[in-house]
């Protein structure tokens, strides 16, 4: 349960980061808040020869409003800024409200949203509220900065689009849509662990009938998936228990969750199809005032 | 070995200046190095919360961090508290309320407590069971440590003008 050697390096600029990532040829690796690294690192599932440690560059924890109603989020953000920040409470309540998932106090204050999503865990939240809030990521290495939709970003279990010789330096979240109800459940089997699974809904409401739906889910697959199925037939409709069911159902058939020693496939079946018809609820109460 | 450098970090207080491999864990460092070994080590990879200290006045695991990503940091550990003749508060609580019994999760669930004590307004025992859910422990079957949160926040606030 000790990491192997390596030869550490404290990057004081952005520019040292990408230097040293591109002259480590692959064999590098960047810690931010190390929640998710050093574990590996302790179990040696991955043993980099080089850790650069970008911690101290001054400015890439910036939670910034625009003045768009979007919202840039530098990288090294912690999770505990993020769950207790009155900006994002304001502006994306549902992330306000994934954030109160996220582990345990002791790891929100020193994990990171760039960290968070770069490891690309299929069953944390953040992945999944980047898909969401159709988040737009900015990678920089020592070839340029390149920008990517969360939908091209999530690639596979515990793999994200960042090439070895980038960093994640900044998510940009475009406004939410005016009018718009929300909801997010998660079930874990205690506070802070990793969701067995969960439900995302964002609902657009104009003149009672649905304009946008946003339907997400985790923990059934490789990635956080949008379900498009799902979304296309809240188009145009009110919620009403006949859509509700017609939901449900598109979703458990987009999904196919595996048994591992957490929970069994059809146990988390049942709860995607319960999380589904609770969050569509709540959304719709929020977007809109009724009761389904 | 890799190369050696040289950290200094303020542990409860005193200085410290020590030539380190960046691969030594800060939970290795208190302990080996530093010698204080209050700071317990459970599952080195941060589920249990044994080793969680204080690092510029927030609660973080000691396992999960290299000593020398510590380099100028303040540091306070379980031994920061309180003595056996002087113990703080939350101390007195654990002892009053009988909230440990072998004493292993001990040091972790006191910084815990002092961090989410810090931070959250603590209302209802269902706050304080999610803040304590990310340390283990496997004696008291946690009503009794939440009992202590629960004696030291009413203390607090009937002190509060």
């Amino acid at each position: 349960m000790k990491p192997s050697a390596f030869r550490y390096i404290r990057a004081q600029t952005l520019d040292q980061a990408v230097t040293a990532l591109a002259q480590s040829a692959g064999d590098g690796k960047i810690i931010a808040g190390g929640q998710s690294l050093v574990p590996m690192m302790n179990f040696r599932l991955i043993n980099p020869t080089v850790l650069i440690d970008i911690n101290r560059i001054a400015g890439l924890d910036r939670v910034d409003e625009q003045p768009d109603g979007g919202l840039k989020i530098g990288a090294l953000t912690r999770h505990h800024t993020l769950e207790t920040s009155d900006v994002v409470k304001r502006l994306f309540p549902i992330l306000h409200q994934a954030m109160q998932y996220v582990a345990h106090l002791a790891i929100r204050n020193r994990g990171t949203i760039g960290g968070s999503i770069t490891h690309a865990d299929p069953a944390a939240e953040l992945p999944l509220m980047m898909r969401m809030l159709e988040a737009q990521i900015t990678l920089v290495s020592v070839k340029g900065t390149r920008t990517l939709q969360a939908e091209e970003f999530f690639l596979g279990a515990l793999t994200s689009a960042v090439e070895e010789n980038e960093i994640v330096t900044e998510i940009y979240l475009p406004a939410m849509p005016t009018q718009a109800g929300w909801a997010f459940e998660e079930v874990a089997r205690r506070a802070g662990d990793f969701a067995m699974a969960a439900v995302g809904v964002i609902l657009c409401v104009t003149a009672g009938k649905i304009t946008e739906a946003r339907v997400g889910v985790m923990g059934v697959a490789d990635t956080p998936l949008r379900i498009d199925d799902a979304e296309t037939i809240l188009f145009a409709q009110r919620c009403d228990a006949t859509t509700l069911d017609a939901v449900v159902q598109a979703v458990l058939e987009a999904i196919e969750p595996s048994t591992d020693l957490h929970a069994s496939a059809d146990y988390r079946r049942h709860l995607i199809a319960m999380l589904t018809r609770r969050t569509l609820r709540q959304a719709w109460l929020r977007a809109t005032g009724e009761h389904v | 070995m890799s190369e050696m450098i040289q950290i200094c970090v303020t542990v409860n207080g005193c200085q410290h200046t020590h030539t380190i491999e960046p691969r030594l864990l800060l939970s290795d460092f208190l302990r080996h190095t530093l010698m204080l070994t209050g700071t317990h080590v459970g599952c080195e990879h941060g589920v249990c919360g044994a080793c969680t200290i204080m690092l510029e006045g927030d609660s973080i695991r000691a396992c999960l961090m290299f000593a020398v990503q510590a380099d100028g940091c303040d540091i306070e550990t379980v031994e920061g508290l309180g003595t056996i003749e002087n113990m703080n508060p939350l101390q007195q609580a654990f002892q009053q309320c009988h909230a440990l019994q072998c004493g292993f999760c001990t040091p972790g669930m006191l910084m815990t407590c002092t961090d989410m004590l810090q931070k959250y307004p603590l209302e209802n025992d269902a706050q304080i069971r999610e803040g304590l859910s990310g340390n283990l422990c496997r004696c008291t079957g946690y009503t009794n440590i939440v009992e202590a949160v629960r004696v030291v926040r009413d203390r607090t606030r009937e002190s509060l003008p």
